[in-house]
């Protein structure tokens, strides 16, 4: 059974989200109530319309924390415990680009470190921060991340949660400086990049509806393809 | 190592779920078709659900996101005739340290998981599946949103799928970057809309899981292996493997290795086999300590090449066989600085909810840094270990568990490197011979 709050006839003191902008908060419930209608109980969308209103503003604002409050009859407080508690939840926010770099063990060993050791003095930017605007035409927050299920292509790098394989010094400085001068880049494994804002909406649960991106990619990066390699070269059959 | 063991290594390669990768269609439904899929569901629906579920306990498939519970017999646990809703979700939160095998899989091939999904929610009786995946991999949540949408379109998700009377809807469900949430409880709580802490157990998730409904989680892989269970029958997964580890599974090579990548092999392979296929450790350099599934298991040695890779053969080797990630690490890598690392990481994912894992990871941490950088003491390792006794078994969930395996066994297998550092006033080893990027043959990691 679907318990959807319907905020039209909620106590209209209560909806302070999005006051400045009408016509965002009323595309944002059309969204929000679509992606609530999925789950059997309305509170499991909170994830995704966290995701919502990040792509809206970048970064999970005050409104954004009122919306989905509102939306699933939830205090603010309930839903400020759970954004901190999410690293993809963003208190600041992000640039145009979030530049990723995987420092756990296994990538940090194969250079990782010394990739986002070069970034930092590269951009003279810190963990988590953001290039200032004079910096480039788009701006960037950068941050190491934990394991990206990926180590077979160590070291590794993420734009917008894409992938970017078997990274270097030199690779990453390039990536950086086609982001910041808003050339257009394609991941290893995916299609050209969109921005941070775009990239939210798809993990809020709407199908990235640019033409080809699905496919873009093929089915499989080098390394995935070893060990079927092998049997190939044996004879084995397709 | 004679010719003998490497053509038994190669003989051991079996593609099943990767069969297909090479196609460049193979994400697809038209191209999933191609390679025997949904042929399955058409079998598993003509049966009576438990035929399904004895069908999955004959094969022998045990978990493969870690735990190695049997898949069957998790299934068999859901109550029946009990008028509550059942769920199927699909635990795709991939990433323990090292686990790289269900995202290039997801990518490549998902309409296997959906087939898979499809069988077993039809044999527990659930009408609505979910597949909570990790938000972090954005392109994998592309092939399963349009995968999902092709089955829809297609009929074998939805109303009276295939005529068969039964109904199935899939939501894909992208979490938001917490570690804790591959923590079957932990999910649940994510996907209610929670932060992801694990729940007290029991009551277990079979009989009160999402929404305190009877719940099955399983891992993508696990779920993946079940529509060629159906296709080939149990007998065929079952003869593919070990005697109490049955079929295959992948084993993900990483690190310092010739070519990493995936090998999906029959459980029972060794990691000498395996790097025999892989190239061997990167040229001039030889094994120093590895990962058998994953960084929450204890790491192992070149003691243990021979070790059968299957669940018993490395529990008997005193680790586990986890996600079956074999992170290759040489004899330039500092066992402490990896240490140092994996910790961090722990505390950095504990979910805060219990005293022993949050409080003890924050001091692993600031003694091991003590230690990496030589200022540490002799007794420190004593401190080390005295921890991890009061997080492990005491921890509410396996994270505890987890986070005092590489430090335990560290310790065990390279006390002198410890040591070395509180000799040394610091590392001895200089990381730049680690890196991909490292001249070959760089003779040594140690600092002159």
């Amino acid at each position: 059974m679907t318990e959807v709050h319907q905020i039209q006839s909620a106590d209209p003191r209560t909806q302070t989200s999005y006051a400045h902008a009408p016509e965002v908060r009323e595309r944002l419930v059309n969204d929000a109530q679509a992606l609530i209608a999925r789950y059997p109980q309305s509170r499991s969308a909170l994830l995704p319309l966290l995701h919502l209103v990040q792509s809206e503003e970048g970064y999970v604002t005050a409104d954004g924390i009122a919306f989905c409050a509102e939306l699933l009859g939830l205090s603010t407080a309930e839903v400020s415990a759970v954004s901190t508690f999410y690293t993809m939840y963003k208190d600041k926010p992000v640039g145009d680009y979030h530049v990723g770099v995987c420092t756990n063990t296994l990538c940090a060993v194969m250079g990782g470190d010394e990739i986002f050791a070069t970034l930092k003095a590269h951009l003279v930017v810190g963990n988590d921060e953001r290039t200032a605007d004079d910096q480039g035409e788009r701006s960037l927050t950068l941050e190491h991340i934990e394991c990206n299920a990926a180590c077979d292509f160590a070291p590794v790098m993420t734009v917008n949660w894409e992938f970017f394989d078997n990274m270097t010094p030199t690779t990453a400085v390039k990536l950086v400086d086609d982001l910041l001068a808003g050339r257009e880049v394609t991941p290893s494994r995916g299609p050209a990049l969109c921005s941070f804002k775009q990239t939210e909406r798809i993990l809020a649960g709407y199908e990235d509806e640019r033409p080809g991106v699905v496919d873009a990619g093929g089915p499989a990066g080098p390394a995935s393809l070893e060990g079927l390699k092998l049997v190939r070269q044996r004879g084995g059959a397709r | 190592m004679s010719t003998d063991t490497a053509s038994t290594g190669a003989d051991k390669l079996v593609p099943v779920l990767s069969r297909s990768w090479d196609d460049p269609r193979s994400y697809t439904l038209e191209g999933y078709r191609a390679h025997d899929g949904y042929q399955a569901i058409h079998r598993a629906l003509a049966l009576p659900p438990d035929d399904v579920i004895k069908m999955v306990k004959d094969s022998g498939l045990r978990g493969r996101g870690g735990a190695g519970f049997p898949t069957g017999l998790k299934w068999g646990f859901i109550p029946q005739g009990d008028n509550k809703p059942h769920y199927l979700v699909v635990n795709a939160d991939e990433s323990e340290p090292g686990t790289c095998k269900d995202i290039p899989f997801m990518m490549a091939n998902p309409h296997e998981l959906i087939e898979g999904v499809i069988i077993a929610s039809y044999a527990i009786r659930a009408n609505r599946a979910f597949i909570y995946v990790r938000g972090e991999v954005v392109h994998v949540l592309r092939r399963l949103q349009a995968a999902v949408r092709e089955a829809y379109a297609a009929g074998y998700v939805g109303s009276n799928i295939l005529g068969s009377g039964f109904d199935l809807d899939i939501v894909v469900h992208a979490g938001a970057g917490a570690y804790i949430c591959g923590e079957e409880t932990a999910l649940l709580d994510s996907l209610e809309g929670y932060r992801g802490q694990p729940r007290l157990r029991p009551p277990f998730p079979a009989v009160a899981g999402l929404y305190a409904s009877p719940t099955v989680v399983n891992n993508v892989e696990s779920i993946a292996s079940v529509p060629a269970i159906v296709r080939n029958g149990p007998d065929w997964f079952k003869s593919l493997g070990t005697e109490k580890s049955a079929g295959v599974g992948f084993f993900s090579l990483s690190g310092h290795v010739t070519r990493p990548g995936q090998y999906e092999a029959r459980l029972g392979i060794t990691l000498r086999e395996l790097l025999d296929l892989a190239g061997g450790v990167r040229y001039g350099h030889r094994l120093k300590f590895w990962t058998p599934g994953g960084s929450s298991t204890p790491m192992l040695t070149d003691e243990h090449l021979d070790v059968p890779l299957d669940f018993e053969g490395v529990g008997a080797a005193g680790s586990m066989l986890g996600t079956r990630a074999l992170q290759i690490f040489d004899e330039t890598v500092c066992v402490v600085r990896a240490t140092l690392r994996w910790t961090e990481f722990y505390m950095h994912e504990s979910c805060g909810k219990c005293t022993p894992c949050r409080e003890g990871t924050f001091w692993l941490v600031q003694v091991l840094r003590d230690l990496e950088n030589g200022k540490g003491t002799e007794e420190d390792l004593a401190k080390l270990l005295d921890i991890c006794d009061n997080i492990v078994g005491r921890a509410f969930c396996a994270l505890g568990d987890g986070a005092a395996a590489p430090i335990q066994s560290s310790i065990q297998y390279f006390r002198e490197e410890y040591l070395d550092h509180l000799r040394h006033g610091g590392c001895p080893f200089d990381p730049a011979h680690s890196t991909a990027w490292a001249p070959a043959l760089a003779a040594t990691g140690v600092r002159a």
